[in-house]
């Protein structure tokens, strides 16, 4: 039952690899990673296909607008920047600092999220619907699975941080913290390809 | 803490057991009896197609058997089957306790059930999906009734679980090996086993976005398989492809990585080449991405894309070779004993090779547009599939069950069973070959008299039938046997499965094995007293918690499926509330597990 004391003075400096449970846990969710990135790339690669089957519907010049997609990228690369800080605070057994940078990470999401949410109610005012055309169904299946991405990320960190808001850094929940970091920092770098493929590429 | 585990009703046990022991054994019984449902299926098309324009059934319910027959064996059965084995032995070959995610394993077992359920469900309400396992749009898209959501969904939640099991065996494998267990001493079975894993991590992705997009689509009204508003319908061939190629060699390395135990046991010689073995099977998971298009040669991708993949694809017959002379040079030498599980591994390979050899014919892009959607590819896959999987999962069941079950399988009853059933299928698939080349498609539901293929087609659908009878042997060998109580080592084996005592303890080593040797049984039998050192002193063993949440998860996916089927929208919320507050629970609920004590173990090992 070792693990479930708390230690915050006598952590070791990697307590979310310090035991075998957190071991497994890192590398499987390195694999799990790995999955996902197929699951984009496919993604990625049906929309490649299908971006200029328009039919009658608008075209992704008719509808795309850097700057909100740009503020979007700012906010969610200033999310990951968040969730390090966390981790960093995590490694130096600073239990505050942890919670309080990823409550920050969280806020950033869920204004990225809004954006999204703006950002589809706009392109469907403007005629984009799901069904109009194989461009407008593999944007919204790209885009979207990525803000169910975002999404998830959000209930599950929030999860974690009112669960443990008490417990102090422990070697049960480091791993859990530090996964949920790794999967954000997923969801960024995919944002970055969105960002690159769907709308530079797109205007 | 006490063992609150012991108290619990047996039911209640099996239902929520992570032990990796008791999830192999669900796997083989699940798997078994999908197995023979897909089997049923079988015959029943074999009866069709027994006589030219017969009327047993009709060709409506001749597609959904169809459908089901591919989907079922291949999802339902041939993969669960392997699970099975790989989750029983691959912890104990390696010397582990347990393995890395025990929760998450149950969790991939309820899922490829639940799953399976529903995909069967679909007979009962309103017609099996009908567009054959490949379920190419726009037939499935547009063409077709419920049994594509069926199919789609079914599909889904048992690809889930497949993808949740093969992150578990790739962390259980890198992570867990006793002391001494370094990866080039790990016996063939855990290394195919590693890399149909990786296979599986990578390839599943494709098709559950692919059946993502399908139902979307269908649901939905989403549009990328309509062309009529900018869609395109290769892309579903590529995403089933991309998934499709790895898929079998997901299925045939395992079966590989059993041939490389069975042979070398029973030749009584170490396996020749084993490095060789390793690189092979990496080299073969590498390129198996690299050939998904030799299945779309006839779809018109252009004819430097067609080389391109027909030399790829190729280029895999060289690794394949190198394992089976390295099998061969196994053998050479050696005191070859002719149990029921070797025989198959001896037979598997004169077959096996014979749907090499097809492949090769087929992956020639330029003859493809003769052979392509022929019964010409029907004999070849079922000669890889039959001859390579499934001879392989009856030598490993004949192998291991001792070790898992506690008793032998009776061997005259055996070799009946081996003979029949090699006898049956060269008879029904040999001569499908020739079907195809004279011009019967593949996927009719009838043929009409005089085209020189109906004395064939007889003689197939009799081959079939003996396969019945070589199965139903096997059945009954499996209830007569009960009696042949095994000893813990009956085959005089050579790797860590064969080191502990029968049945196996739940915590299968009462001391972490000490690992000094690739066949470390073997080694210690030749250079030791017999007995695998340990690597730790006796001590308490923590164990996990047995859980009933994976049957939550599942169940929740299983009634969302209804709502989406239905587009009763609100069964699909409460079906994904239940799934989500399960995840809820697990992801808050802290859970050390429970100790054995050592003085348990002593009684238990019969020491001290
Ligand atoms: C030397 C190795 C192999 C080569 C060169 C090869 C080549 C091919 C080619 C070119 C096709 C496409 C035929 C067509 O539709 O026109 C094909 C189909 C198929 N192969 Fe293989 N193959 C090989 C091994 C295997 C193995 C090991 C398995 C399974 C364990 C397998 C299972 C299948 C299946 C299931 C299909 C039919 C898929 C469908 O259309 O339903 N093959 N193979
Ligand atoms: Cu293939």
């Amino acid at each position: 039952m070792a693990e479930a004391v708390k230690h915050e003075q006598t952590l070791p400096s990697h307590p979310e690899k310090a035991t075998l449970e957190g071991k497994n846990k890192f590398l499987g969710f390195w694999f799990f990673l790995g999955g996902e990135t197929v699951l984009f790339a496919s993604l990625f690669g049906t929309y490649l296909g299908l971006r200029n089957g328009v039919a009658d519907g608008p075209t992704s010049q008719d509808l795309f607008h850097l700057d909100l997609v740009f503020i979007m990228t700012m906010i969610l690369l200033t999310s990951s920047l968040t969730s390090v800080f966390a981790m960093i605070n995590m490694k130096k057994g600073n239990f505050k600092g942890l919670i309080i940078w990823m409550w920050a990470t969280v806020f950033l999401g869920a204004c990225f999220l809004g954006f999204e949410i703006y950002e589809f109610i706009v392109y469907v005012d403007y005629g984009l619907g799901f069904t109009t055309s194989a461009f407008a169904s593999s944007f919204y299946t790209l885009v979207g699975t990525h803000g169910g991405h975002v999404l998830f990320g959000i209930l599950w960190i929030s999860t974690l941080l009112i669960r443990y808001r008490k417990a102090g850094i422990t070697l049960t929940n480091a791993p859990k913290f530090y996964v949920a970091s790794l999967y954000w920092h997923f969801i960024d770098v995919v944002w970055v390809f969105i960002f690159t493929v769907v709308y530079l590429m797109g205007v | 803490m006490s063992n609150a585990q012991a108290q619990k009703s047996v039911l209640w046990d099996w239902l929520t057991t992570v032990d990796h022991k008791k999830i192999g054994i669900m796997y083989l019984v699940a798997g078994g009896f999908f197995f023979a449902l897909g089997g049923l299926e079988a015959i029943l098309m074999r009866i069709q197609l027994m006589f030219p324009n017969f009327d047993f059934v009709t060709a409506q319910t001749f597609n959904e058997l169809l459908t089901m027959h591919g989907t079922t064996m291949i999802f339902l059965a041939a993969m669960p089957l392997l699970f099975g084995f790989m989750n029983y032995i691959v912890p104990l070959q390696i010397g582990a306790r347990d393995v890395a995610f025990p929760f998450l394993n149950s969790l991939g077992f309820w899922l490829f059930l639940f799953g399976g359920v529903l995909l069967n469900l679909s007979w009962f309400l309103g017609g099996a999906p009908d567009a054959g396992w490949t379920a190419y749009v726009p037939l499935s898209s547009e063409y077709s009734g419920t049994g594509i959501d069926y199919y789609v969904l079914g599909l889904q939640i048992s690809g889930l679980g497949t993808l949740i099991a093969g992150i578990n065996f790739l962390v259980t494998i890198i992570n867990m090996r006793a002391p001494g267990m370094s990866m080039m001493r790990m016996p063939l079975f855990t290394w195919s086993s590693f890399v149909a894993s990786a296979l599986i991590l990578f390839a599943f992705p494709a098709l559950t976005v692919g059946l993502l997009l399908l139902m979307l689509e269908r649901l939905f009204g989403a549009t990328y398989f309509a062309v009529d508003v900018g869609g395109n319908v290769v892309i579903w061939q590529h995403l089933f492809w991309i998934f499709g190629h790895p898929e079998v060699y997901i299925l045939i390395l395992p079966a590989f990585g059993i041939f490389s135990e069975v042979l070398s046991t029973f030749s009584k010689k170490r396996l020749f080449g084993y490095s060789a073995m390793v690189f092979a099977t990496l080299i073969i998971g590498f390129l198996g991405f690299m050939v998904w298009a030799h299945h779309m040669f006839t779809v018109g991708i252009g004819p430097v894309a067609n080389a391109i993949f027909a030399v790829a694809t190729m280029a895999i017959a060289v690794p394949t070779g190198i394992k089976i002379f390295n099998w061969l040079f196994t053998m050479w030498g050696g005191r070859i004993q002719f149990t029921t599980a070797n025989l198959f591994a001896i037979a598997f390979i004169p077959s096996f090779v014979m749907g090499g050899v097809t492949g090769i014919m087929l992956a020639t892009s330029a003859a493809n547009y003769q052979f392509h959607d022929t019964y010409f590819v029907v004999a070849h896959f079922h000669y890889v599939i039959i001859g390579g999987v499934v001879f392989g999962l009856f030598s490993g069941a004949f192998y291991w069950w001792p070790r898992m079950f506690g008793y032998k399988l009776n061997e005259t009853l055996g070799k009946w069973f081996f003979w029949l059933f090699l006898f049956g299928f060269h008879l029904t698939f040999f001569v499908q070959h020739f079907i195809g080349l004279m011009g019967m498609p593949r996927r009719v539901a009838s043929y009409l008299p005089g085209q020189g293929i109906d004395e064939l087609n007889f003689v197939s659908t009799m081959g079939a039938f003996l396969m019945s009878v070589a199965f139903i042997l096997l059945v009954v060998n499996v209830i007569v046997s009960v009696k042949n109580k095994s000893e813990a080592d009956p085959w005089d084996g050579r790797t860590l499965e064969w080191a502990i005592p029968t049945p196996t303890p739940e915590y299968n080593f009462a001391q972490t094995p000490l690992v000094r040797e690739l066949d470390a049984l073997w080694y210690e039998k030749t250079h030791g007293n017999g007995k695998i050192k340990a690597a730790e002193p006796l001590d308490d063993i923590h164990m996990p918690n047995g859980s009933i949440l994976p049957i939550f998860m599942s169940l929740g996916l299983f009634l969302a499926s209804f709502g989406l089927i239905y587009q009763v929208h609100p069964v699909t919320i409460i079906g994904l509330a239940i799934t989500l507050g399960a995840m809820f629970i697990r992801s808050i609920k802290e859970d050390h597990g429970y100790h054995i004590h050592k003085e348990d173990i002593k009684k238990e090992e019969g020491v001290g």
